[in-house]
C-alpha cells in the first residue's frame, strides 16, 4: 500500500472521527481549486494542490491521492476536473468533490492530468499535513499509529514536519515511533536504526512491541538493540497487566467485602451461620430497584440520586428483615449452630421464592446514576467509575463498622457478648437485646452490598446465592471474630482470584481458589486472624 | 535432662505458654514420683487447668520439657496417644457421655484396644464385663447402670466420670475439681476414694475445697500467675506469707 | 462371620425394615409386569422408577444420617459423593451407547466427537466393563472422601466449618464439571443410554430389575449402617458427636473413627447415585449443586436423625411432598421446602420417628434405649 492510499484512507477515517461540517469550506469554492489542477503547467498545478490544501477541507486528501495515482482528469470541452474510471472504451466520470456521478465519455473528450515527482511530492507532503497535522488530536493520533503500522519511507518527510509542530507528547511521541519505524525499514545507516529503535522503545505499548519482534532475530547491532527493547517492553506491559488484574482483584475484593462483612459480624458474634445473608443481600438490590423504579415514576428528576435515597431504604429493610428472623427463629437455635444453618437455608428458600413470587422471575434493571457511569484510563489501566465507587463504598462501610464496633456503646455490648456471653450477661447487657441488633447490623450491611451489587449485577431472586459460598470462604479464610480478618480475606481472595483468571481461566481460576481455601482451612482451622485461648474452644 | 528426670512419672521444667501476649503458664517446673499424690490449689487464673492441657496434649507449650516416665516426650503427642500412655483425667466440668448409658460410658472408657476396626468387631468379653460390673460398685452406680447418663444427678456424673477415669486403668491420673457440686458427705467419701486409687497409681489433684484438700493429707503445691509460689505440706503453705498475700490480698 | 455380624446387628424394627424392603424389591416389580393393567394392584412404570428413585434417596439420606447423626459432622457436600458415583454409573453406560450415538463413533460418546476429539481420555478407560464401573462407583467417592477427611479431621476441622468446607468441595466440583475441558459432557452431562449389562435400559423388565436392586442395595445398606451403629465403634462414633474432646482424652483417635465413618458414607452415596443414574436416565453437573446436598441434610431431619429408619421416611417423604408439588403448586414447593426447614429444626428435632415416639410410646424416648431394649431382646432370643 502506498503511502498516499494509506492517508487517503486516514483521512476518510479522519471524516468519520469529525463532525459533519469541521474544516469544510463550500461545494463550490472547492470545485474551482479542483478545476484549478486541470490547467497549466507542473508549476501551476503545484500551486493548484497548495492552494487546495490550504482550504483545510477534509476531503482534499481523497482528492489529492486521486491526483497522485493519476485518476484525475480534465474535460478537454470545458476543462472540468473529474475522478475518470475506465469502463470498457469509456470512461465513466465522477464529480471528485461531490461524488456526483457526471456520465460516460469517450476516451478522447478527457486528459489525464499528469503528474512528475515533485508534484508526488507536494501531494505528498500536503495530505500529510491534512491528516498528520489536522487540528484534531484524535485525527493526528490515529494518522501516526497508521502510519507507523505501514512503516512507509515515503511518511519521513511529512513526519518530520508533523513532529515539528505536534504539541501534545504522546503523538509527538508516536510521530516519532512512527518515524522510527520507516527508518528501520529502509536501508539508513546502522546508526539511525539504532536510534529509532530507541525511539520505539520509548513509545511502548503492544505495538511498539509488535514491530520490534520483526527485528529481534535481526543481526548485529540492531537485533541485539531489538531483543533488548522488546524484553524491557514486554515487562513494563506485564507490570501494567499485573496493574489491571489487581485492580480488578481490589473491584472484586471490594464486593466480596461487602458482602461478607455482615456474615462475619453475625458469625463473629453470635455464631451464627446465616445462610439466608445471601438473600439479605438481595433484599437490598430489590428495595434499590424499588426505590429507584418510584423515582423514576414521581420524581424523575432526581434519578441520578437515586442510590442515595436507596442506601436507607435497603439497609432498614435487610435489618428489619433479619431482625424478624433472628427473633423468630434464630434466637430458639442459639448454641446449636447446625441447626441454625438449616433454619436459615428455609429461610433463604422462601425469601427467594416470595420475591420470585412479587418482582418475577425475570431480572430486573437497576440503572447506573450518570456519575457512576463510564471510565477513565490510569496509565494502561482502565477504571470505570462504577467499580472506583463500589470500592469507596465497601471501604467506607468498613471504616463505618469499625466505629460503630469501637466507639459506641452497641459496639462496646457487642464485643462484650463475643468475648463471655455469660459475663456480658452478669454485668447487665441485656444480651437478647444486642442479638437483635447484631443481627439487624449485619443484615443491614448486607442490604447495603445488595445497592451496590445492583450496579454491577443481575437483580434477580438468584441474585444472593452467588455470593453465599464466597462470603463463607471470606468469612472462613479470614478468621471470625475480627473484622480486619475479613478484609484482609476479601481483598486477598478478590486479588487472588483475578491474578489467577489470565492463567487458568475464571472458572479453573476459581476452583483452584476453593481447594487452595479447603486446604487452608486444614493448616488454619479458625482462619488467618485466628482467636486463640482456652476461650475460643468453651 | 533425661537424667534429671530419671525416677519421675510425670517431670515439668521451665515450661511456659502465652495466649495472645497473656502468659498463662510462666516458667512452671514440677516433679511427681511414681505413686505420689499431689494437690495443686490455687486462686483462680494460677494456670491449674492450662496445666493439665499441656501435660494432656491439648495445649502445647511455647517453651520447656513436659516428660512421662521419665524419657516420654508429651509435648510432642497428640491427647489420644497421651491418654494411652497412662495418663486419664477428669474434667473440671464433668463431661460425660450423655447419650449413653452408664454401662456404656464405662464400657467405652475400659482400657483396651482402641483402634476403629478392633472396635467394629468388638465383643465384650466376659472379664471386661466382670470388670465393668466391679467399677460399677466401686461408683455405687450398679443400679443405674441401664440409664442414660444425661440422667445422673451432678454428684453422680462426678463419680462415672472418677469410673470412666478408673476403667481405664492410668498410671496417672489427673482430677480437675473432683469435689465441686458434691454435698459434704459426697465430698468426704469422694477423698476416700481418691485415697484408695493413690494406693495404687499417681494422682494429681487440683481443688479449691480446702476441707477436701486437707482430708486427702498430701504434699500440695501451691500454683499462682502460672508458676509454683510454695510446696509442701497444708499446713506449711498456709503459713507461707506469699500464700496468704495472694489468697487475702495484700 | 461377617454375616453373623450384619445379621446379629439388626433389632426388631431394623427387622421389619429389611423384611418391608424385600417385598417391595419383589412385590412392586411384580405389580408392574404381573398385574394387568386395569387391576387397581397395578403399579406403572412410571410409579415404578419414581419410587425407584426415591429409595436411591433414601440411601444417599442413610448415608448422611450414618456422618450427621451419629457422629455429629454435618455434610453439606454429600450430594457430591451421589453424583460421582452416578458420574462413574453415567460412564459406564455411555460406553455401552457404542456406535448407536447421533456420531456413530464406535467408542467416542457423542459429546467428544461434537468437541473434535480424538481419542479416549485417560479417565475414560475401563469404563466399558461393568466390574471396572461398578468399582469405580465405590472408590472414587470413597477415595476423595478419604483424602478430604484425612486433611480434615487429622486438622480437627469441625462444626460449621466443616459444613462449610464440604459445601465448598462440591461447589469447586460443580464448576469444575461445568466445564467441557473436564470431558465429562459439560452442562448437558451424559445421558442418551442405551443398555445396562445388555439390557435395554427402557425395557420395562430393565426398569422392575433396577427398583429391586435400589430396593436391596437400601436393604443392604441399611443393615450394614445398622451393624456399625450397634458396634463399639458405633458407640464411640456418638461419643465423639456428643463430647469430642472428651473421647480423645480417653484415648480414641478420633480422626480415624470419623474417617472410617466418612468414607463409608460416601461410598453408600456413590452407590445411590450409581443406582440413581440409570433410572432418572442422565447425569449432569446439577447434581453437585450445594443446595441438592442440603436437600438431602432436610430429607434426615424430618424423617429424624440419629435412627435408621428415619432418614428413610424423610427422604420418601419429602420427595414425595416433593413430586405432587411441583406437579400442582409448583410455585408453592419453595414455600412448603423452606418452612420444613424452618419448622422441623424449631419443633421436630427428632423428626418423625422422634414424633412417632412420643405419641405412641408416650414419652420422648431416645432412640439408643429403644435399640438397647432390642439387643437384649435379642440376646435373650
Amino acid at each position: 500500500m502506498s503511502f498516499l492510499r494509506l492517508l487517503a484512507i486516514l483521512s476518510v477515517l479522519a471524516i468519520g472521527l469529525q463532525p459533519a461540517f469541521a474544516g469544510r469550506v463550500d461545494d463550490a469554492e472547492l470545485s474551482s481549486r479542483v478545476t484549478a489542477l486541470g490547467s497549466g503547467g507542473f508549476d501551476e498545478v503545484e500551486k493548484a494542490i497548495a492552494d487546495l490544501a490550504a482550504t483545510g477541507d477534509d476531503r482534499v486528501p481523497a482528492i489529492l491521492d486521486h491526483l497522485g495515482e493519476g485518476e484525475l482528469m480534465a474535460r478537454k470541452a470545458d476543462g472540468a476536473v473529474f475522478l475518470a474510471e475506465k469502463a470498457g472504451k469509456d470512461y465513466r466520470l465522477t464529480d471528485p468533490v461531490t461524488g456526483a456521478d457526471a456520465g460516460l465519455t469517450p476516451k478522447a473528450t478527457v486528459e489525464k492530468i499528469r503528474v512528475n515527482n515533485r508534484l508526488r511530492r507536494a501531494i505528498s507532503s500536503a495530505v500529510g499535513a491534512l491528516t498528520l497535522m489536522s487540528p484534531d488530536s484524535a485525527v493526528r493520533r490515529a494518522a501516526a499509529e497508521a502510519v507507523m503500522k505501514s512503516a512507509d519511507v515515503a511518511a519521513i518527510p511529512a513526519l518530520d514536519r508533523a513532529i515539528a509542530e505536534e504539541t501534545v507528547a504522546d503523538i509527538r511521541a508516536t510521530m516519532l515511533a512512527a518515524k522510527a519505524t520507516a527508518l528501520l525499514a529502509s536501508d539508513a545507516s546502522e546508526a539511525e536504526k539504532l536510534d529509532s529503535i530507541a525511539a520505539i522503545a520509548d513509545l511502548g505499548g503492544r505495538d511498539a512491541l509488535g514491530f520490534l519482534s520483526g527485528y529481534t532475530s535481526a543481526d548485529g547491532a540492531v537485533g541485539e538493540a531489538a531483543r533488548k527493547a522488546a524484553a524491557a517492553i514486554e515487562s513494563r506491559l506485564m507490570l501494567w497487566d499485573v496493574g489491571q488484574n489487581l485492580w480488578y482483584g481490589l473491584s472484586l475484593g471490594s464486593v466480596l467485602l461487602l458482602a461478607a462483612i455482615g456474615l462475619a459480624i453475625t458469625f463473629g458474634v453470635m455464631g451464627v451461620i446465616n445462610m439466608a445473608h445471601g438473600e439479605m443481600v438481595m433484599l437490598g438490590a430489590y428495595a434499590t430497584f424499588t426505590v429507584q423504579e418510584a423515582i423514576r415514576t414521581f420524581w424523575p428528576g432526581l434519578f441520578d440520586y437515586s442510590l442515595l435515597i436507596a442506601l436507607p431504604a435497603a439497609f432498614l429493610t435487610a435489618a428489619l428483615a433479619g431482625i424478624l428472623i433472628e427473633r423468630s427463629i434464630i434466637r430458639w437455635l442459639y448454641g446449636r449452630p447446625l441447626e441454625t444453618l438449616l433454619a436459615t437455608w428455609g429461610v433463604s428458600l422462601i425469601l427467594q421464592q416470595a420475591v420470585r413470587s412479587i418482582y418475577g422471575a425475570n431480572n430486573r434493571e437497576v440503572g447506573n446514576p450518570s456519575w457512576m457511569s463510564g471510565s477513565f484510563a490510569l496509565g494502561d489501566i482502565q477504571i470505570t467509575w462504577t467499580r472506583l465507587w463500589i470500592i469507596l463504598f465497601a471501604l467506607a462501610v468498613f471504616l463505618a463498622l469499625l466505629a460503630v464496633l469501637k466507639r459506641t456503646r452497641l459496639g462496646l455490648e457487642m464485643r462484650a457478648v463475643t468475648q463471655n456471653r455469660q459475663m456480658a450477661a452478669a454485668v447487665g447487657i441485656r444480651t437478647p437485646l444486642v442479638d437483635a441488633l447484631t443481627f439487624g447490623l449485619g443484615s443491614g450491611i448486607a442490604g447495603l452490598a445488595g445497592v451496590a451489587l445492583s450496579q454491577i449485577d443481575n437483580v434477580s431472586p438468584n441474585l444472593g446465592r452467588g455470593y453465599i459460598i464466597d462470603s463463607f470462604m471470606v468469612v472462613v479464610f479470614g478468621g471470625v471474630g475480627n473484622l480486619w480478618g475479613t478484609l484482609v480475606g476479601a481483598l486477598t481472595l478478590g486479588v487472588a482470584n483475578k491474578v489467577l483468571e489470565p492463567y487458568a481461566g475464571a472458572v479453573l481460576g476459581k476452583i483452584i481458589l476453593l481447594l487452595a481455601i479447603i486446604l487452608f482451612i486444614q493448616k488454619r482451622p479458625r482462619g488467618l486472624f485466628a482467636l486463640k485461648g482456652r476461650a475460643v474452644e468453651a | 535432662m533425661t537424667g534429671k528426670a530419671e525416677g519421675s512419672l510425670l517431670y515439668l521444667d521451665d515450661v511456659s505458654v502465652s495466649f495472645d501476649g497473656f502468659r498463662a503458664i510462666n516458667r512452671l517446673s514440677l516433679v511427681l514420683e511414681p505413686g505420689e499424690m499431689r494437690a495443686i490449689i490455687g486462686p483462680n487464673g494460677a494456670g491449674k487447668t492450662t496445666m493439665m492441657d499441656i501435660i494432656t496434649g491439648k495445649t502445647r507449650p511455647d517453651t520447656g520439657d513436659v516428660l512421662f516416665d521419665g524419657s516420654v516426650d508429651l509435648t510432642r503427642l497428640d491427647e489420644a496417644t497421651i491418654a494411652n500412655l497412662g495418663i486419664g483425667r477428669k474434667f473440671q466440668k464433668p463431661t460425660v457421655f450423655e447419650s449413653h448409658t452408664v454401662e456404656d460410658n464405662i464400657a467405652l472408657a475400659l482400657k483396651g484396644r482402641r483402634g476403629a476396626f478392633a472396635s467394629l468387631f468388638h465383643r465384650r468379653s466376659v472379664a471386661e464385663q466382670g470388670r465393668i460390673d466391679a467399677l460399677l460398685s466401686t461408683i455405687r452406680l450398679s443400679d443405674k447402670r441401664d440409664l442414660l447418663a444425661a440422667r445422673l444427678s451432678h454428684g453422680q456424673k462426678q463419680w462415672l466420670e472418677i469410673g470412666m477415669l478408673l476403667a481405664q486403668e492410668p498410671r496417672l491420673l489427673l482430677v480437675d475439681e473432683p469435689a465441686a457440686g458434691m454435698t459434704d458427705a459426697e465430698t468426704a467419701e469422694t477423698a476416700i476414694l481418691l485415697k484408695e486409687i493413690a494406693k495404687t497409681q499417681s494422682v494429681v489433684v487440683v481443688e479449691h475445697d480446702m476441707t477436701f484438700v486437707r482430708a486427702l493429707g498430701v504434699k500440695v503445691t501451691v500454683l499462682h500467675e502460672g508458676s509454683v509460689l510454695a510446696e509442701g505440706s497444708l499446713d506449711a503453705v498456709s503459713a507461707n506469707p506469699k500464700v496468704i498475700e495472694v489468697y487475702l490480698g495484700r | 462371620m461377617i454375616t453373623s455380624f450384619l445379621i446379629d446387628s439388626l433389632d426388631r424394627r431394623g427387622r421389619v425394615v429389611v423384611a418391608l424392603l424385600v417385598a417391595l424389591a419383589l412385590l412392586v416389580p411384580a405389580g408392574n409386569l404381573l398385574v394387568p393393567q386395569e387391576s387397581a394392584f397395578h403399579v406403572s412404570t412410571y410409579q415404578l422408577t419414581l419410587c425407584g428413585k426415591y429409595l436411591t434417596y433414601a440411601l444417599l439420606a442413610l448415608s448422611v444420617d450414618l456422618v450427621w447423626g451419629y457422629c455429629g459432622i454435618l455434610s453439606l457436600g454429600h450430594g457430591a459423593f451421589f453424583a460421582l458415583g452416578g458420574y462413574a454409573m453415567g460412564m459406564y453406560l455411555m460406553r455401552q451407547i457404542g456406535s448407536r450415538g447421533v456420531y456413530a463413533d464406535p467408542v467416542l460418546p457423542d459429546f467428544m466427537v461434537f468437541l473434535n476429539w480424538k481419542e479416549l481420555p485417560w479417565f475414560w478407560q475401563g469404563f466399558d466393563m461393568a466390574w471396572y464401573a461398578f468399582l469405580m462407583v465405590a472408590l472414587v467417592p470413597g477415595v476423595l472422601a478419604f483424602l478430604f477427611g484425612w486433611l480434615s479431621f487429622r486438622s480437627r476441622v469441625t462444626g460449621v466449618y466443616l459444613s462449610i468446607i464440604t459445601q465448598a468441595l462440591t461447589y469447586a466440583l460443580l464448576l469444575a464439571f461445568f466445564r467441557n475441558d473436564m470431558g465429562f459432557g459439560g452442562n448437558n452431562g451424559l445421558t442418551d443410554f442405551k443398555d445396562i449389562l445388555g439390557f435395554p435400559i427402557q425395557e420395562p423388565g430393565t426398569r422392575a430389575a433396577l427398583f429391586s436392586a435400589s430396593a436391596l442395595m437400601l436393604a443392604l445398606g441399611f443393615v450394614i449402617a445398622s451393624a456399625v451403629v450397634r458396634s463399639k465403634l458405633g458407640k464411640v462414633l456418638i461419643a465423639i458427636r456428643d463430647a469430642e474432646s472428651r473421647t480423645r482424652f480417653i484415648g480414641y483417635r478420633v480422626e480415624r473413627y470419623k474417617l472410617f465413618v466418612w468414607t463409608l458414607s460416601a461410598v453408600m452415596a456413590g452407590v445411590a447415585g450409581a443406582l440413581y443414574v440409570p433410572q432418572v436416565g442422565i447425569i449432569n453437573p446439577s447434581e453437585f449443586d450445594p443446595a441438592a446436598s442440603i436437600e438431602a441434610v432436610i430429607w434426615v431431619a424430618v424423617g429424624g436423625r440419629g435412627t435408621l429408619v428415619g432418614p428413610l421416611i424423610g427422604a420418601v417423604a419429602v420427595n414425595f411432598g416433593k413430586t405432587w408439588f411441583t406437579g400442582v403448586l409448583p410455585e408453592v414447593w419453595l414455600y412448603a421446602l423452606g418452612a420444613l426447614f424452618v419448622v422441623v429444626t424449631l419443633f421436630l428435632p427428632r423428626g418423625i420417628v422422634g414424633l412417632w415416639e412420643t405419641m405412641v410410646v408416650g414419652r420422648p424416648k431416645p432412640a439408643k434405649e429403644i435399640d438397647e431394649a432390642g439387643e437384649k431382646a435379642g440376646e435373650a432370643a
